[in-house]
């Protein structure tokens, strides 16, 4: 890969100081230069920014090359100050602004220096940094300008007229066309990061699977494999087969979810009627197989709480041919429902560079012709087993994003087939323990999980005492929400609901 | 005694129209709901709906001014009115021969004006939005539903809704390509009117994509149970005038007795419930549209009314 002038992700890691107990992936702290380096790699769409988060006197970020290969690099921050990477690559803008609300760290360069998470309603400001400052002053945000005539602004939410998460979204429109759209999110902040630190770890566990609410299993799985790896566990195969059984559930729970609520967000009632009860039937089933509907809480580092019965599993293969029976006729109905096509095709188009910029996981990216997914590209078990395919499309439109989900339904369909047919026996839990062999020092570890948004990373340290020392956790919407204020550009007002529900994007578990 | 039983017959339609148009929802609503395998609320759901409104505080926005508190009231009596002239059991009652169909249009369109108007009077964003999209619709349903008028008018010789039933009613109506024209632009517009899919998603919670919602987002208490209530009436004004139009069947007429107006009243009735399933089913089967396809849409019952009285002038048989 190292042609001349573009470095291999694992050169610039070789060239720093290696980090022990940092697992699967490697982490080196790097000089400000090799960092300056990365950043070009970034700008220039080599790499993928994968995640960037800080710790009190660190900046850390995890990056995927052109081979698929992952790495995280760290710069030391003398003085709280760092070089900019949203400078060069916009995808880290508001990573880098949440860093600055909850440790301090100032990067320099930053075009963007308001604040993110912090609303001033804190009562402290920089709650995760070494020391604690004061309580933020509270200041007006100062909302992106868009001049010209006769341009108007929409305010929408935080609260909105329906029951769903909050999250401000300030429209600048010339009549009916959306000229600019600007995010301000954090609304639901719940100090998840600050929680973790000091916390052992079955009660990190449950943390983790609250991040998100829809996305419980993946964020425990994302998790407990980062738990596993910084302390060497082996899990069993059985768990791992029925781990993989319970995120191929929620990604189908998820999707049928989504296809007929964005249906319904054009008004056609019949599909979200029809979806939703294939949905609750996916939720009964993973009530029967695993003892809550959701299956929160259910994976757990070492393995996962519960097994399936025979009831369970009966369950699942009933749902499965019910599931297999039902949809293709919803399929048919909204490819044949001239009215509903017309309002999705060609709607929200995100362009295919942009995708890629953002390195945007999920239906977003996929939609867009971004041809990534965790479980084939980093073949995590029991995925390098199974046989699936990833579709992929081009257009990028609301119908695209749609027609990615019905996809993935029919290989989750399969995969869940493939799991129940070839489910291993055994021990399903093992004890978390610090194995003798780990030297006393911390140890580091990280997962990156395909939920049904998109890419989760997780990145953990567990201390000597076996707590966890440090926690964070990057849900996909990060670099999925700045993209839906690129597609909606040009499209009109009344088109945003729909747009928005094709994305989906998580409040929760971007607030943190 | 006859005026006084033709007042009685007069204040019973007045009275009907205002006790049965929350019935009609409920029941729309109820058929919609179990089209998509749902149980729906229940028929009368409306009713405790208004009852639970009108006991509610009313919140006003520091802001609005008399016109605000004054609106509700005034779109409910001039759609009451407009309800109450259109033939539901029997024709030709004492009120009718003071009103036409133009009457009635311009009854409606000065509630929506001051509707309109309401909506940007706080000076909310979505008021406006609102607002602005419901002149939109509006500039395109008024010329259409006053072409469907003049169609009318041509082949009955009045725009007076009794004589209009009496000839439709008659033999002599006979099939005419005019008067077809006339009905699919009558329930276009009487779709657009009512802000009902695809036009408008009554049921909808997304701020962005309202019409009539957006207009009275800032309305609560006896207000908004006021113009819910003239939202009621609208609708079923506009199936009492499909139906005394263009399905006269078992309509009383003027002076008739007590079981000629039973007879009315249960085909009324009957007609109703068809004209709801239909539109339950019809709400069902399509998505909304685009926000600029509704001109498209509006544009497309202008011209078949205009199609249809143009007929009319080319041959007084078509």
């Amino acid at each position: 890969m190292s042609r001349k002038g573009t470095p291999a992700l694992s050169d610039l890691i070789e060239a720093g100081r290696r980090i022990e107990h940092h697992a699967p992936w490697r982490r080196a702290a790097v000089t400000a230069k090799a960092w300056s380096l990365a950043v070009e790699q970034l700008a220039a769409g080599r790499w993928s920014l994968a995640g960037l988060w800080g710790e009190p006197d660190k900046v850390h970020m995890a990056l995927l090359d052109e081979a698929r290969d992952i790495g995280v690099i760290s710069l030391d921050c003398r003085g709280g100050r760092y070089p900019s990477v949203g400078q060069h690559h916009p995808p880290a803008l508001r990573l880098e602004r949440a860093a600055a609300d909850l440790f301090g760290l100032a990067p320099q360069g930053l075009p963007d220096t308001r604040r993110w998470l912090d609303h001033g309603q804190w009562g402290v400001s920089h709650p995760l940094a070494a020391r604690p400052g004061g309580p933020a002053a509270a200041s007006s945000y100062r909302f992106l300008a868009a001049e010209g005539d006769s341009l108007h602004q929409i305010a929408v939410g935080p609260v909105h007229a329906g029951i769903i998460e909050p999250g401000h979204f300030r429209f600048t429109a010339s009549g009916e066309t959306v000229v600019r759209l600007e995010e301000r999110l954090g609304y639901v902040h719940k100090g998840i990061e600050g929680l973790m630190t000091g916390a052992p770890i079955d009660r990190a566990a449950k943390l983790a699977g609250r991040t998100s609410g829809d996305s419980t299993v993946a964020y425990s799985l994302a998790f407990a494999r980062a738990v596993e790896a910084a302390l060497g566990i082996e899990v069993s195969p059985r768990a791992i087969w029925l781990r993989a059984l319970m995120a191929e559930l929620e990604r189908l729970a998820n999707h049928l979810g989504d296809i007929g609520a964005i249906c319904n967000d054009a008004a056609f009632a019949l599909m979200h009627a029809h979806c939703g009860v294939l949905r609750e039937r996916v939720l009964r089933a993973a009530d029967t197989a695993f003892g809550h509907r959701l299956m929160r809480d259910r994976i757990v580092p070492g393995g996962v709480a519960s097994d399936l019965a025979e009831a369970g599993t009966s369950a699942i293969r009933s749902l499965i041919g019910e599931v297999r029976q039902r949809f293709p006729h919803l399929v048919e109905l909204y490819d044949n429902t001239a009215s509903l096509q017309d309002r999705t095709v060609a709607t929200g188009r995100l362009k295919v560079e942009l995708a890629r910029q953002y390195a945007a996981g999920g239906y977003v990216g996929r939609a867009s012709g971004r041809d990534f997914d965790a479980r084939r590209d980093l073949a995590y078990a029991p995925y390098d087993q199974l046989a699936f395919d990833v579709p992929v499309l081009q257009e990028g439109d609301v119908n695209a994003r749609v027609w990615i989900r019905v996809r993935e339904v029919e290989q989750s369909l399969s995969l869940v087939e493939q799991i129940l047919g070839r489910l291993p026996g055994g021990p399903i839990r093992d004890e978390v323990a610090r194995p003798d062999n780990v030297a006393d020092g911390p140890s580091e570890g990280m997962a990156l999980v395909e939920g049904f948004r998109g890419d989760i990373l997780a990145w953990l340290r567990v201390g000597a005492d076996g707590t966890i020392e440090r926690c964070h956790l990057r849900d996909p919407s990060w670099f999925q929400w700045p993209l839906l204020e690129a597609a909606i550009e040009g499209n009109i007002v009344a088109d945003f609901p729909l747009c928005n529900k094709s994305f989906n994007c998580s409040y929760s578990g971007h607030d943190l | 005694m006859a005026v006084i039983f033709e007042l009685a017959v007069q204040g019973a339609q007045m009275l009907l129209v205002l006790l049965l148009a929350p019935l009609l929802i409920g029941f729309v609503r109820k058929v919609k709901a179990r089209l998509v395998r749902r149980q729906g609320p229940s028929l009368i759901q409306p009713y405790r709906d208004l009852a639970r409104l009108m006991r509610k505080e009313v919140v006003l926005a520091d802001n609005a001014s008399w016109l605000f508190r004054v609106t509700p009231y005034l779109i409910f009596a001039a759609t009451w009115v407009a309800a109450a002239l259109v033939p539901t059991f029997a024709a030709g009652l004492q009120f009718s021969w003071t009103a036409d169909l133009i009457v009635i249009v311009a009854l409606l369109g000065s509630a929506r004006f001051f509707q309109a108007l309401a909506g940007m009077d706080v000076g909310t964003s979505f008021g406006g939005i609102g607002a602005s999209r419901e002149v939109m619709i509006a500039s395109l349903a008024e010329p259409a539903m006053l072409l469907i008028v003049f169609s009318l008018a041509l082949v009955a010789g009045a725009t007076q809704l009794s004589t209009v039933a009496a000839f439709m009613g008659s033999p002599e109506v006979g099939l005419r390509v005019s008067l077809g024209m006339s009905l699919i632009a009558l329930v276009m517009v009487a779709i657009a009117e009512n802000a009902r899919i695809p036009v408008d998603n009554p049921a909808t919670h997304l701020e962005l994509t309202m019409v009539h919602e957006a207009m009275i987002l800032e309305y609560s208490g006896r207000h908004l149970a006021m113009i819910e209530l003239a939202t009621f009436l609208k609708l079923l004004l506009y199936v009492s005038l499909i139906s005394c139009v263009f399905l006269p069947w078992g309509l009383a007429h003027a002076g008739a007795g007590p079981k000629a107006l039973a007879i009315g009243a249960a085909a009324y009735l009957v007609k109703l419930a068809v004209l709801a399933i239909l539109l339950a089913v019809f709400e069902t089967a399509v998505a909304k549209m685009r926000v600029f396809r509704v001109p498209d849409f509006l544009g497309a019952a202008l011209m078949l009314a205009l199609l249809g009285t143009l007929l009319l002038f080319v041959s007084r048989s078509l």
